[in-house]
């Protein structure tokens, strides 16, 4: 009786991302009442920054209160529900959006799309390119809810571009055309790639040959390009950001065709940290794209009281380049704490320079070196450590043993305490591995030190422009 | 004879044949490189005057000092009669908005992206929504689906109950808006149930069996009656019998029915606002899962840029599907927290609805009895922000172009925006509605006093509207005389094909449709 989309459930939330966090649900840390609780670390949430926010708001009643020179302004923004957004919130995003590019970028806010959230902005994207039973290539290990914003009600299919631990999971020429002949042999229709730079889990950029590579497919096989850049803010090391858009630029590809195929998708919810408000939006040249996202944007639209606010936010130059450059400070901080704590436990991470996560090596905890294997070491994670991760299996990676491990969303004491449980975890499994306890033989086990060290030389052979592990 | 519409018509449809299929070619050059969702037309909003009467009004609105003479738009349904209370409210609790006056942090309310949505603002809102309907049914606040307006309710519900090519019932004249919601990503159909004004424009049975065989005839499943209740554009509650008889009618077809209850709470008249949940709650005969409503306080609170609507089902399958489908359509947390502050106080939210019904009733009586003054009828309503006015006696032409030409006549010669019936898929020609629920009184005033002139005009006015008129048959006569139906549809057709041979395209589907009735 009810629809397809409800009756085969293809809205990808049984995965083992949404699961583990409906275990932290039942039994969450808390350092009072719960110390014994699961801390979460699958959240990728920025809450680093809150006390510049609340600062800036006490000192600018005007914009919550939903005054502009003491004189309200409800009634207009009551009654504002224009798709085409707010003027003033378009204008100074687009500023915004090119700070943070170091304003090597323009952006003009007539090319603004406003959506609630980038997942709304990711969904209209699918929606305004694809058929159903289209397909677009994205690079692995992904953001796990695309399965379900790019998917679910748009009909498009997803396919994967593997990338390898060998080179830091890099996107090459050859997984590229490895993706689209694989695509071609399901006969699907490939319609673009969608890439997500900085990249969600990686907590890394594109590098300018990556751009290149992925540029020059796209030109070859007239195909889109998305670029989710909604960690753009989150940039706190080097090499630089660079955008898709400022790499277009460099390759003076302004009048041409694939400058039409190009589309950005930010949001406010991680830069800011304020997910709750549905900020997102699409950038993009093509006109016919922005004006059918325009009208889309009705089924999403951001609430005027919140583009109010945050268009008197943003608006605040000297306050946004502060913050900007306090945020990033605290999350390169944070990213110390959690690669020195690990390294310390033993696990190393790929070396990153942006985003609220460290994507973490864990294969040498593996019992085999299966995906199976990965589970049950999440599995253990959480029970035994009591830590919410995000197996890497849940991001399409196509090779087992990587974790996400979120360290923005807490106070530094709880990153503190999960440091702790986390070395005390890999203390009582690699000895568990060392006795042979009752669980696979030596010659298997992931925990053989002779094992990591060859993993290490190996890699070292292969390194590119830049070393994947510090 | 061929009107300039249906010629019109069959020029548009041989070209959008054309556009569709060379959208949906892969090959050409990357000029068409998107989806046809984002090519063709079916979000409506090119050719519907709904939204050419916008436009209009955008260039030349009229302003009290600054432009006197501007348009009056009255094709908006705002509800701007008790926007001073909330003016008010803020004043008096400013700090809330501030998060000083709440028990919700900024750093909680920004973090929370939950769809569950604030369980505090869906207790008051379901709270809201039960003291709407008298108290009369009950409201579980569980059950209740937080979307981004009822846009976004509508479309997801749609999603949840229909595939794409599967049929919605819609009685006529309904909202332009839903031509897109219902339709536009869903795939989904809308087949008219038609209403006429003998019987104030009623669903009777008959419509409902007519429409339902004519799904049967093209082979399409229907999945739902959608109602809205009160109407928009009708302005009148639907009676608690003929609810009756389409819930029997859907119960025996095994449909589900969705019921937009967005004005339910501008009922101004003595007698209640009934909704399907009150009569579904009070009886065993049907089966709740099968029966869903879509809410939003853009009409009763006058908050359409907010975007606060709701999906309140019993289906527990579709309230699961529906909530995580609303993760596309999220209201900000900032916006939540506020509303559940003004929700929750009862003694002015009561105040409130009683000021809001007290007040538009005047307003629907004064414009209705004004209009009359000038023997012009509308309709007797007891709901909404607006009147559905009778205007079929000032036709030139019974008929469409009649209806278009004199809309037009409203807009240019009177200076009102109004929104002819056609947008509404009206059965019969004549009818407009006309918004005043969106202006002070004194405009609103103003209005009338443009109606009384032109009206009072005399001969003035009826050359007006001929000459108009006379232009626009001079020119399709000429057409009649010198096209041939069946010529101009060949001319179109072999132009088109010459275009698909030079690219490459099988031409032979080409053919234009015939003419709709």
């Amino acid at each position: 009786m009810l629809s397809k989309k409800v009756r085969l459930d293809a809205h990808g939330e049984d995965s083992s991302y949404f699961l583990g966090w409906k275990e932290y649900e039942k039994n969450a840390y808390d350092d009072v009442q719960n110390p014994t609780g699961i801390i979460q670390m699958g959240l990728a949430e920025n809450q680093l920054s809150f006390d510049l926010l609340e600062a800036w708001l006490a000192s600018n009643q005007d914009a919550a209160r939903l005054t502009k020179n003491g004189e309200s302004v409800f009634r207009e923004l009551a009654l504002f529900q224009d798709y085409h957004g707010l003027p003033e919130f378009k204008n100074v995003l687009v500023d915004f959006m090119a700070e943070i590019r170091r304003n090597k970028v323009s952006f003009d806010p007539r090319k603004l799309v406003l959506m609630a959230g980038a997942t709304s902005a990711n969904e209209t994207l699918m929606f305004c390119i694809a058929e159903p039973g289209d397909a677009f290539l994205l690079p692995t290990p992904y953001y796990p809810g695309f399965d379900r914003d790019l998917k679910w009600r748009t009909g498009v299919e997803l396919v994967p571009i593997h990338c390898s631990s060998s080179n830091g999971f890099k996107v090459t020429k050859f997984a590229l055309e490895e993706a689209y002949q694989q695509a071609q042999k399901l006969s699907l229709n490939v319609k673009g790639v969608l890439i997500t730079n900085p990249s969600n889990p990686l907590g890394t950029t594109m590098s300018h040959d990556e751009l290149e590579v992925l540029i020059t497919f796209a030109i070859a096989k007239k195909i889109h390009i998305i670029s989710d850049e909604i960690y753009s803010g989150t940039v706190f090391d080097h090499p630089s950001f660079i955008s898709i858009m400022k790499a277009l630029l460099d390759r003076k590809l302004e009048e041409t065709e694939v400058w039409n195929r190009v589309h950005v998708v930010y949001s406010l919810s991680k830069d800011l940290g304020v997910p709750g408000f549905r900020v997102g939006m699409i950038y993009s040249n093509n006109e016919t794209l922005v004006s059918a996202a325009t009208k889309m944007s009705s089924f999403g639209l951001i609430s005027s009281q919140t583009q109010y606010l945050l268009s008197k936010l943003l608006s605040d130059k000297k306050f946004t380049k502060n913050y900007m450059k306090e945020n990033r400070k605290r999350l390169k901080a944070r990213r110390e704490m959690l690669v020195t704590a690990l390294r310390d436990a033993g696990i190393e991470c790929l070396k990153s320079n942006a985003g609220l996560f460290c994507w973490v090596d864990m294969r040498n905890l593996l019992s085999s070196n299966t995906f199976d294997a990965e589970v049950e070491l999440w599995k253990k994670i959480l029970r035994e450590a009591g830590l919410n991760v995000s197996p890497g299996a849940s991001c399409h990676c196509s090779e087992p043993g990587w974790f996400r491990i979120c360290f923005a969303n807490m106070s530094e004491e709880t990153l503190k305490v999960s440091m702790q449980r986390m070395k005390a975890f890999v203390e009582k499994n690699t000895q568990q591995c060392r006795r042979g306890g009752g669980r696979v033989t030596h010659q298997e086990s992931g925990c053989n030190s002779r094992r990591r060290s060859l993993s290490n030389w190996v890699l070292n052979l292969c390194s590119y422009d830049r070393e994947p592990y510090r | 004879m061929v009107t300039h519409i249906a010629h019109k018509h069959l020029v548009h449809s041989a070209w959008k044949k054309l556009g569709d299929k060379l959208c949906s070619t892969t090959v050409l050059m990357g000029f068409c490189s998107l989806s046809n969702l984002a090519m063709a037309d079916r979000h409506g909003e090119d050719d519907s005057p709904y939204f050419a009467g916008w436009k209009a009004y955008d260039l030349n609105p009229y302003d009290l000092l600054y432009n006197p003479s501007g348009i009056i738009q009255m094709g908006l349904a705002e509800n701007q009669v008790g926007t001073d209370l909330l003016e008010e409210w803020l004043e008096k609790h400013s700090d809330i908005p501030t998060w000083k006056g709440t028990l919700t942090s900024f750093k909680q309310t920004a973090l929370y992206q939950d769809y569950h949505g604030l369980a505090k603002f869906r207790k008051a809102l379901a709270n809201f929504m039960a003291e709407v309907r008298g108290r009369r049914v009950k409201i579980d606040p569980d059950m209740i689906v937080l979307t981004a307006g009822a846009t976004a309710g509508n479309e997801i519900l749609t999603f949840c109950i229909a595939d794409p090519e599967e049929a919605l019932l819609v009685p006529t004249p309904y909202y332009p808006g839903f031509d897109r919601d219902l339709r536009w990503r869903t795939g989904v159909e809308i087949i008219p149930v038609k209403c006429y004004s003998y019987n104030d424009f009623e669903i009777t049975f008959p419509a409902l069996e007519k429409a339902y065989q004519e799904g049967l005839n093209k082979k399409q499943s229907i999945k739902a009656i959608l109602i809205t209740n009160p109407s928009n554009p009708l302005g009148l509650t639907i009676s608690p019998q003929t609810l009756t008889m389409i819930l029997d009618y859907a119960a025996e077809k095994s449909i589900h029915v969705i019921s937009d209850e967005v004005y339910a709470g501008t009922v101004f008249s003595p007698d209640p606002f009934t909704s399907v949940l009150e009569i579904v709650q009070s009886s065993n005969k049907y089966n709740p899962e099968t029966v869903h409503v879509v809410y939003s306080l853009s009409k009763d609170l006058g908050l359409p840029g907010f975007r606060i609507g709701a999906i309140y089902s019993s289906n527990p399958k579709i309230v699961t599907a529906s909530r995580r489908m609303s993760s596309f359509s999220l209201i900000s947390s900032q916006t939540q927290v506020l509303l559940k502050c003004l929700l929750s106080d009862s003694a002015f939210i009561a105040e409130y609805l009683a000021t809001v019904k007290e007040r538009l009733k005047r307003r629907n009586e004064e414009f209705k009895r004004g209009l009359k003054e000038m023997g012009i009828d509308s309709l007797q309503g007891n709901a909404g922000l607006f009147s559905w006015v009778n205007l079929r006696s000032l036709l030139v032409f019974d008929n469409l172009d009649g209806e278009m030409k004199l809309w037009r006549v409203i807009l240019e010669e009177i200076g009102l925006n109004v929104s002819p019936g056609c947008s509404f898929h009206c059965e019969e020609p004549g009818w407009f509605r006309v918004c005043y629920g969106n202006m002070s009184e004194d405009e609103m005033n103003v209005a009338l006093g443009r109606i009384k002139s032109f009206m009072s005009g005399g001969r003035a006015q009826e050359e007006v509207l001929l000459s108009t008129s006379k232009t626009d048959i001079s020119a399709a006569q000429e057409e009649v005389l010198s096209t041939d139906l069946s010529v101009a549809a060949a001319v179109v057709a072999a132009t088109a094909a010459a275009a698909c041979t030079a690219l490459g395209l099988d031409a032979s589907d080409l053919q234009p449709e015939p003419l709709a009735h």
